[in-house]
């Protein structure tokens, strides 16, 4: 009823791939984008912004990175949260050793070493499969987050050992450091996201993104019918190292303002590897709706007690937040085990042959 | 579905509304960043108890200061740095006077957003050594003394009044393997070479708090003359153990000043002659702190257990209060005002001078040597003294020590320096400056 | 050639010279592998038995010890607060059971891996929310756990063996041997195996799952329970204890996640490598390797079997 796709034609076999090929999708995605260009923006206060948008979609966009690998390719990884390091660490060094250069461009340069960084720890992926593989990618862990806490050289021999943003201006305005505004920062980060989700998606449902599947579906099958494992898998690892690498990047550049190794443990991995279980696997859109659950549910859930009033200790709501989350996500799976993302289809289908069930 | 949409509907409205929460105008409000959860929960708890009862018990005894009434909001932060960027923005919109981050890796984040927001930093020494210094971080305080500080006096009153002392012998210095932990590492390594000792590192990550026996086994091995110990959270107890079980001998082994009564206790008889440095006292003989028993605990306003009371972490978060409750009498008697901004407060902060009548005055005599701080000097670089455990409390074992500021000035001074031009466009201070 | 000397000569030039240390470094790590190994016992049992690959574990451990240290602070008896432990992680096995398995069934195990994460958000929430985020010391007295150390005077220097250690070691040795017979030998072992094997076929021969998994996650219950006392007291009882659960990890992967021989034998072999190259190699570095030697190792290990050292043969099929 609501969701009706009838009257509307192919007549090309490109009009009949593309991403949105339902006129309601496209008026969707163009009111999310509103939303998201315009009115938050307009009317958000700072604490929307910086605490909630932000994280959010630097979340969203390390969950989609990973989603390429885990999700698209069924290559299980525990070091996103290294990944992002390093995205963060080399945009901090292009970023002191070419201040004149616009920021972005580091930003997006610092994706490159993160997929270098990202292959070279993808290579025992050819051997080990399944939750043995986590072995491997836990190593990179493990071993990078040592790496950005033993070598000064990365952070410029500061003497806090962590990375301190720069200051740098996009036309002229303040987009890292303190005198951006929460404002600004958004939007770049939205735009940034934005761009990167539009790339993965298009990757996804093209060539590469078949070859991916066809690896996750059955390695030895995909090979058979052509399909070199060597190239799928590292370029798989290139890709999603890259995505999480600007994450990372953002993350620190856009929202923290500094680092410490810390930052980067195995803690912000789980984060991601959890952001896509639930907003589901193998889905752009469930990145979303992971980092929604994951991030957002719980700063809502912490804000709620002051909100009506419950006149509750901190530490007591922080407590109660942690119990909650756990309850919802249990809750959450065992109403959709596939991730967010099957519910969102499901709804569509229900809102497609409303009010006749069948 | 209806009940995810009724979810994110709510989450939206909470957003949207929560900026608005404004204060009521005659109050001052000061939030608490605690961690009382988490990993480091148990390092956490006693100090924001101790941080809480003392603002609450002001609030009891004087109504507040100046007889303004303080809103004391904690905010939890589990000392994750993300949380408590998520407690900054949070309490942003309501005025607060100050922050106190109690977290090094918080701290660092904020450090840059204090001079555009206009909320002073109390960072009780930890956060930046560095910060110490007015006239480049004029809205970060770090009194009274900084870890560099701290290290000096350590090797101080270990070389026998003179780090001379340590000449030719070797040094172990074990240490949480993060920004708080690395930080003395320039200068040790400095003094090292300059006295004259042999310096062995030992670092423990922040995943192997725990499973520090290989460690130990270097101890073992390098046999050092004196064991320098930075420890936070659960490494401090961990490390006391492991110490015991070595049998390494405790008058070689010395602390910075963050383990508390709790972690020493856990370790039993062995732990005898376990030495700290601290700068304040212990126990819970002092007018104020009955003051707190009286009107906060007793009457049942605090979730603080009894036996919490006077141990070191407990008066550190009371010492915190008390800089806190200074900063902002000062801020009253400077600009005039009643309800004081955090610019005000900054100004408080500049012209802390807590000396021996103060501190009688507060009710707290003999609680801390003096402090003074200035425009140009954040921290005052206070004495600290040298504490050990008997077996059941802290005893004082030594007379307070200053710091080697010969060595110790100029590295900070080109610590700040270098602080400040790396990030390029760091404001140049032109906040008031109220010294005489 | 100074880097080969520090690398191949030097560490064992000082093996040689010190061998009381190396004797002392060779028992720390094996005290440190039995330990890890008993965490990963916990997950192996769970994974054999549910194919669930389980996140919680080390928070398990935590909340177990927990109730033991904290019902003993108010007052009950240390052996019946004990008993009361065991008590209550039966009840959360059941509840674990009821409550998020058996709505679960028959997902993929990535599913259910994100199922035990909600587990473990709730018992750190649950947890600090009962008995408070302040670290408590383990109760080794009351239960009569021996204290101090036996030195012996070998090798041309001292080798210190803890007795804590020492007991820590048999009774993994105990536990380990109790389950291997409660696998061989009773009905209910049959049962898990054929579990373990294939769940339908189990299912058809008329094996209660429900029952088996109630059965398992009690016993890694008690496994956590075990690891929570002497992990506990070699530190002290608190929430950071869950991060040394990672370690088990690579010793997870390493010894086959099915397999219980492989569980011990592969902590033993993380344990004493990773303290070794901490000692000998680890200053070359600047110290602090351990954090990551492990998964290197693990890592070594699988690019030669990539199932793990005991794990089942992979055998693919189109």
């Amino acid at each position: 009823m609501f969701y009706r796709e009838a009257g509307q034609y192919k007549t090309t076999y490109a009009a009949d791939m593309a991403i949105f090929p339902i006129r309601q999708d496209r008026w969707g995605l163009a009111l999310i984008l509103f939303v998201a260009f315009v009115v938050i923006p307009t009317f958000g206060g700072p604490f929307l912004l910086n605490t909630m948008m932000i994280p959010f979609l630097v979340l969203s966009l390390a969950a989609i990175g990973l989603n390429l690998l885990t999700g698209y390719t069924g290559l299980l990884s525990l070091g996103t949260g290294a990944f992002m390091g390093v995205g963060a660490y080399a945009c901090y060094k292009l970023a002191t050793w070419f201040p004149q250069v616009n920021i972005l461009v580091w930003i997006v340069a610092s994706g490159f070493v993160s997929a270098a960084v990202g292959v070279l720890f993808g290579l025992p992926s050819l051997r080990i499969k399944g939750f043995y593989l986590a072995v491997a990618t836990l190593a990179a862990q493990f071993f990078l987050q040592w790496g950005f806490a033993r070598a000064p050289w990365l952070v410029n021999y500061n003497d806090s050992g962590a990375i301190e943003v720069p200051r740098a201006t996009l036309f002229g305005v303040p987009v890292t450091g303190p005198s951006a505004t929460p404002v600004t920062r958004y939007l770049v980060v939205l735009t940034l996201v934005s761009i990167m989700a539009w790339l993965a998606s298009n990757i996804v449902h093209g060539r590469i993104g078949r070859i991916w599947m066809a690896v996750r579906d059955m390695d030895i099958a995909a090979q058979l019918i052509g399909i070199r494992l060597l190239n799928a898998k590292l370029l798989a690892f290139a890709v999603s190292s890259f995505t999480v690498g600007v994450a990372g990047a953002l993350m620190v550049f856009l929202w923290l303002g500094a680092a410490e190794p810390e930052a980067f443990n195995i803690n912000l991995s789980f984060e991601i590897l959890f952001i896509i279980i639930i907003g589901g696997l193998g889905s752009i859109v469930g990145a979303f709706f992971g980092a929604t659950i994951m991030h957002l549910m719980p700063i809502a859930l912490r804000a709620l007690p002051a909100m009506i009033g419950l006149p509750i200790e901190a530490a007591r709501v922080e407590q109660l937040t942690f119990m909650i989350t756990g309850i919802l996500i249990i809750v959450v799976l065992i109403a959709e085990p596939h991730g967010l993302a099957r519910l969102w289809q499901t709804a569509k289908q229900k809102l497609r042959v409303w009010p006749f069930p069948y | 579905m209806k009940t995810l949409l009724k979810c994110a509907a709510a989450a939206l409205a909470l957003a949207l509304a929560l900026p608005a929460d404004a204060m009521a105008e005659d109050s001052i409000y000061v939030p608490l960043f605690t961690y009382r959860t988490g990993p480091f929960g148990g390092s956490g708890t006693p100090i924001a108890d101790g941080m809480h009862d003392y603002l609450a018990m002001l609030n009891e005894r004087d109504g507040g200061i100046g007889g303004v009434k303080l809103v004391v909001d904690e905010c939890e932060t589990g000392y994750d740095t993300k949380k408590g960027l998520e407690c900054y923005d949070s309490v942003k919109p309501k005025n607060p006077v100050m922050v106190n981050p109690w977290s090094t890796g918080i701290t660092l984040s904020l450090i840059p957003k204090a001079s555009v927001d206009k909320i002073p930093i109390l960072s009780m020494a930890y956060g930046l050594s560095a910060s110490a210094k007015g006239d480049i971080f004029p809205w970060v305080f770090n009194p009274p003394a900084t870890y560099w500080d701290g290290l000096s006096e350590i090797l101080k009153s270990a070389g026998g009044g003179s780090i001379e002392g340590l000449k030719g012998k070797t040094v172990g210095y074990l240490y949480f393997d993060a920004g708080f932990g690395k930080e003395p590492i320039p200068l040790f390594q400095a003094l090292a070479k300059d006295v004259g000792f042999n310096l062995k590192l030992y670092p423990v990550a922040p995943a192997d708090m725990q499973n520090q026996s290989s460690k130990w086994l270097d101890i073992r091995r390098d046999k050092p003359d004196l064991l320098v110990m930075y420890g936070w959270g659960a490494m401090n107890p961990t490390a006391i153990k492991e110490a015991v079980k070595a049998e390494f001998p405790m008058d070689k082994f010395i602390s910075i000043w963050w383990p508390n009564d709790a972690d020493v206790a856990a370790a039993g008889e062995g732990a005898k002659g376990f030495r700290t440095l601290n700068w304040h006292g212990t126990g819970a003989n002092f007018p104020a702190i009955a003051d707190i028993q009286k009107l906060v605990i007793d009457a049942g306003k605090s979730q603080t257990p009894k036996a919490e009371v006077g141990s070191v972490l407990y008066n550190r978060g009371v010492y915190n209060s008390v800089l806190i409750a200074e900063g902002i009498a000062q801020a009253q008697k400077i600009t005039g005002k009643e309800v004081v901004t955090g610019d005000d407060v900054r100004r408080g902060l500049e012209n802390l001078d807590l000396d021996a009548a103060r501190f009688k005055a507060l009710g707290l005599e003999g609680f801390a040597g003096p402090l003074k701080t200035t425009c140009f000097d954040h921290n005052s670089h206070s004495a600290t003294f040298v504490q050990q455990w008997d077996g059941t409390k802290w005893v004082k074992a030594g007379d307070l020590v200053g710091p080697d500021t010969a060595k110790v000035q100029p590295l900070l001074d080109e610590a700040a320096m270098a602080y400040a031009q790396k990030n390029a466009g760091w404001p140049i201070r032109n906040e008031v400056c109220d010294n005489k | 050639m100074d880097l080969f000397h520090a690398i191949f000569v030097d560490p064992f030039a000082q093996m040689i010279s010190a061998p009381d240390l190396l004797a002392q470094t060779v028992w720390e790590g094996f005290v440190a592998g039995i330990l890890y190994a008993l965490i990963a016992l916990g997950f192996v049992l769970i994974y054999k038995a549910s194919g669930v690959f389980n996140f919680a574990q080390g928070i398990m451990m935590v909340f177990a010890a927990l109730t033991l240290v904290g019902l003993n602070e108010k007052g009950v008896p240390a052996w019946i607060a004990l008993a009361l432990s065991v008590a209550v992680m039966y009840g959360l096995a059941v509840a674990i059971e009821r409550l998020v398995l058996r709505p679960l069934v028959n997902q993929p195990d990535i599913i259910l891996l994100m199922a035990t994460l909600g587990i473990t958000y709730f018992l750190i929430g649950f947890g600090e929310l009962v008995f408070g985020g302040s670290p408590k010391s383990m109760i080794t007295k009351q239960l009569y756990l021996p204290e101090g150390a036996i030195n012996l005077h070998v090798l041309g220097g001292q080798v210190q063996l803890q007795k804590l250690d020492i007991a820590a070691a048999v009774i993994a040795m105990l536990m380990v041997a109790g389950l291997a017979l409660f696998f061989q030998k009773t009905r209910i072992g049959r049962a898990l195996r054929a579990v373990a094997d294939d769940h339908q076929a189990a299912l058809s021969v008329g094996i209660s799952l429900n029952q088996i998994w109630v059965i398992v996650w009690f016993t890694a219950g008690v496994v956590a329970l075990a690891t929570g006392i002497f992990w506990g007291a070699r530190s002290d009882v608190s929430f950071a204890l869950q991060v040394v659960s990672l370690k088990a990890l690579p010793v997870l992967i390493l010894g086959g996640l099915t397999s219980v021989p492989g569980a011990i034998v592969g902590g033993l072999i993380i344990g004493i490598g990773e303290k070794l190259g901490e000692f000998y190699w680890g200053p070359l570095l600047g110290g602090g390797i351990e954090s990551w030697l492990a998964y290197m190792i693990a890592l070594v290990f699988l690019l030669f079997r990539p199932q793990g050292l005991f794990g089942e043969k992979i055998i693919e099929r189109i």
